[in-house]
């Protein structure tokens, strides 16, 4: 019984194993990577990057606080969710959305835990890449093979790159997988590229932390110091940054008797001041994309808001609305990943 | 043989006010061992950079194989293999792994580069330990490591920095044996950088000495011996004589070529023979001859220890 049950199976396993060899070998090829082929030497950079990422332990202990709030993130999302699903027509058209951002006040919603966390995503992936293997010797040996020496950077940022990207999907849609069991409500398409755009965001903002501490993994000749240099920035910018510039808003503010235009021109500073942290460009523009409803960013005047119908924005003005924003972020990413480039490429590598 | 296949002239390099390398001209030819030797800080990393293009020099003339290593060290790179001092691997990747991981940077497919990685990890006589992680491995594994991680890429040129720093006496031997060979079965160029003069003294064909920036000589060892010991003996023949014979001082002193003979303060019967020339066999005779018996004879070549003090007392005293 057993035997005849295995030889029926035998044949259509057989298929099946085939098939499957067949897929892996043209996706081989399609890498480049099937044992004869040359593999270009940034691509195997690239590729031993990644593996030294996700064999890590660093990593693993990364995944396991991002899976976590992944989790309670949904939970208290879908909690929260069930109380109001029903009372407002607003909250049911974009419900999907509010999985993201909705909370019932025991956690923060997954964007505060993104936003509080991707930071530490970035820096637990850069901070040691340049450092450590100048410590270890192995930067003067990969310098005396055959590549260019920004083979090496490009390739640190690219490596790190892709694996927080592929983290960001993979947590984005179990988010929604879970969702969908949890509400059985499906997201519509436009809810899909909101969220599809909210990823990229944060690839965007974990890239600009990334490449801050790959800038100080150059700088600094111990891991120690710039894991703890890099920290401490991204402290500031999400503790104290907020508090000193409360301080400066209130030993500025105008009178109360003021005229709206200098009360306007204060509003303007203050936020441009904020807009410097780019936490708070990364929270302005996932609140945007997350939540149709919000219109715009500054201050609205009265008569702005008359004739106004209280309807979220589509998709493409959602986007305009956070273009600074986007913008913004991927600069600072870039000006950071420059000088990381720039100042690698000045420096002597000597052993040890 | 006798075609130059590192080229430097007038070489400098300084950083701010300190001259780290003053004005080398050095040629080493195809398929010879050269050695380095000089103190630490004396700038062969320096030079070794240079040569691969991992620094500018500030003034000078460098060709290694035939290109310049500052406009185009990629070229360079790919015919110069480099062991840096203290050499080091991704730990948690296997030996063989590391050495793939080199093999595939040279543009060798995976396959090729296991395959090269399987034969270099034989004959450097790490099969057993190829599949443990690099971390694991001793310091003188980890330099064989190096070795066979210079070679996948089957070099023209090995520099190999301090390669013997490090290891026990045993380690040296074999690892100084396997570049020996090496450079001889394939024909490569070994430039080695030191400051353990026996340990050079046993493979180079040559030798550059190197002190402050400043080749002070350089030579195979017998020239250098000589060259500087012109006015002195340059063979030191040690005897152990017992019943002295009346007149044998004499005898011996009076053989053609000998400059001196002198006795141990401390013990008598042990005698101290400066010659020119290697005149062993007639000192023998001489002694045998005149009824005197002889316990031992050593010849002493001058080392490089001998010709290293002699230039750091001549840089001591300008």
């Amino acid at each position: 019984m057993n035997d005849n049950a295995k030889n029926a199976n035998a044949p259509g396993f057989r298929r099946f194993a085939e098939r499957f060899e067949r897929i892996t070998a043209s996706l081989r090829r399609l890498r480049g990577t099937s044992g004869d082929t040359v593999t270009h030497p940034f691509w195997v950079i690239v590729n031993k990057e990644i593996g030294d990422h996700v064999r890590s332990w660093r990593y693993i202990v990364l995944l396991a606080l991002m899976a976590l709030t992944c989790i309670g993130s949904i939970y208290t999302a879908s909690v929260g969710m069930r109380n109001a699903i029903s009372t407002e027509d607003e909250v049911r058209s974009f419900f999907f959305l509010k999985l993201f951002t909705e909370t019932d006040g025991t956690l923060p919603p997954f964007i505060t835990f993104v936003s509080f966390l991707g930071p530490l995503l970035g820096i637990g992936l850069g901070f040691d890449a340049v450092n450590s293997e100048r410590n270890k010797g192995t930067l003067s040996r990969t310098m005396a093979q055959p590549i260019h020496r920004d083979y090496i950077i490009n390739a640190k940022f690219v490596g790190a790159f892709a694996v927080v990207g592929a983290m960001f999907f993979a947590l984005g849609f179990m988010v929604t997988g879970f969702g969908l069991f949890a509400l059985g409500v499906p997201p519509t398409p436009e809810e899909f590229w909101r969220m599809i755009f909210f990823l990229l965001l944060s690839m965007v903002y974990v890239g600009f932390w990334l490449n801050l501490s790959i800038l100080f993994s150059i700088r600094f000749r111990q891991a120690a110091t710039s894991a703890l240099v890099s920290i401490a920035i991204w402290l500031f910018f999400s503790v104290f940054y907020q508090l000193i510039i409360g301080l400066i808003e209130r030993a500025t503010a105008p009178a109360d008797s003021a005229a709206v235009d200098s009360v306007l021109a204060h509003i303007g500073f203050i936020t441009f001041l904020m807009r410097l942290s780019p936490s708070y460009l990364f929270s302005e523009a996932t609140t945007t994309l997350l939540t149709p409803s919000v219109r715009s960013l500054g201050p609205l005047t009265m008569e702005q808001i008359i004739g106004y119908l209280p309807s979220p924005l589509p998709l493409g003005q959602s986007l305009l609305l956070v273009w600074p924003q986007l913008t913004g972020l991927i600069a600072a990413t870039l000006i950071c990943f420059a000088i990381s480039y720039v100042s690698f490429m000045k420096q002597e590598i000597r052993a040890r | 043989m006798g075609e130059p296949i590192i080229e430097l002239r007038q070489l400098t390099k300084k950083y701010g006010d300190f001259t780290a390398v003053d004005k080398l001209t050095l040629t080493i030819e195809r398929g010879e061992i050269f050695g380095l030797l000089g103190p630490n800080g004396a700038g062969k990393s320096t030079t070794i950079l240079m040569l691969l293009g991992l620094t500018e020099p500030t003034m000078g003339f460098v060709r290694v194989c035939g290109i310049d290593p500052t406009r185009q060290p990629l070229l360079v790179k790919r015919r110069v293999g480099y062991l840096p001092d203290d050499v080091g691997f991704y730990e948690d990747r296997t030996g063989f792994e590391n050495l793939v991981y080199t093999g595939q940077l040279n543009r060798l497919s995976k396959r090729e580069a296991e395959k090269r990685a399987e034969e270099l990890l034989e004959r450097v006589g790490l099969t057993e330990a190829a599949n443990k992680p690099a971390g694991t491995f001793s310091r003188g594994m980890r330099q064989r490591l190096g070795l066979a991680d210079v070679l996948i890429k089957k070099p023209e040129v090995i520099i190999l920095d301090e390669p013997t720093l490090g290891i026990d006496p045993e380690g040296v031997r074999e690892l100084l044996q396997l570049i020996r060979q090496l450079s001889r079965d394939e024909g490569i160029t070994v430039l080695l950088s030191s400051h353990h003069l026996h340990q050079v003294q046993q493979i180079c064909d040559r030798v550059g000495l190197f002190v402050r920036g400043k080749l002070l000589a350089q030579g195979d060892i017998p020239t250098l011996s000589r060259e500087l010991f012109e006015d002195d003996q340059s063979f030191l023949i040690e005897a152990e004589i017992s019943a002295d014979v009346a007149g044998l001082r004499e005898k011996i002193a009076a053989l053609e070529g000998v400059t001196r003979v002198t006795v141990n303060p401390d013990n008598e019967r042990l005698w101290q023979i400066g010659c020119s020339t290697d005149i062993a066999p007639d000192i023998v005779r001489t002694i045998v001859e005149s009824g005197a018996s002889l316990h031992h004879l050593t010849k002493r070549e001058y080392g490089l220890d001998e010709i290293y003090h002699r230039y750091f007392e001549g840089e001591g005293q300008p």
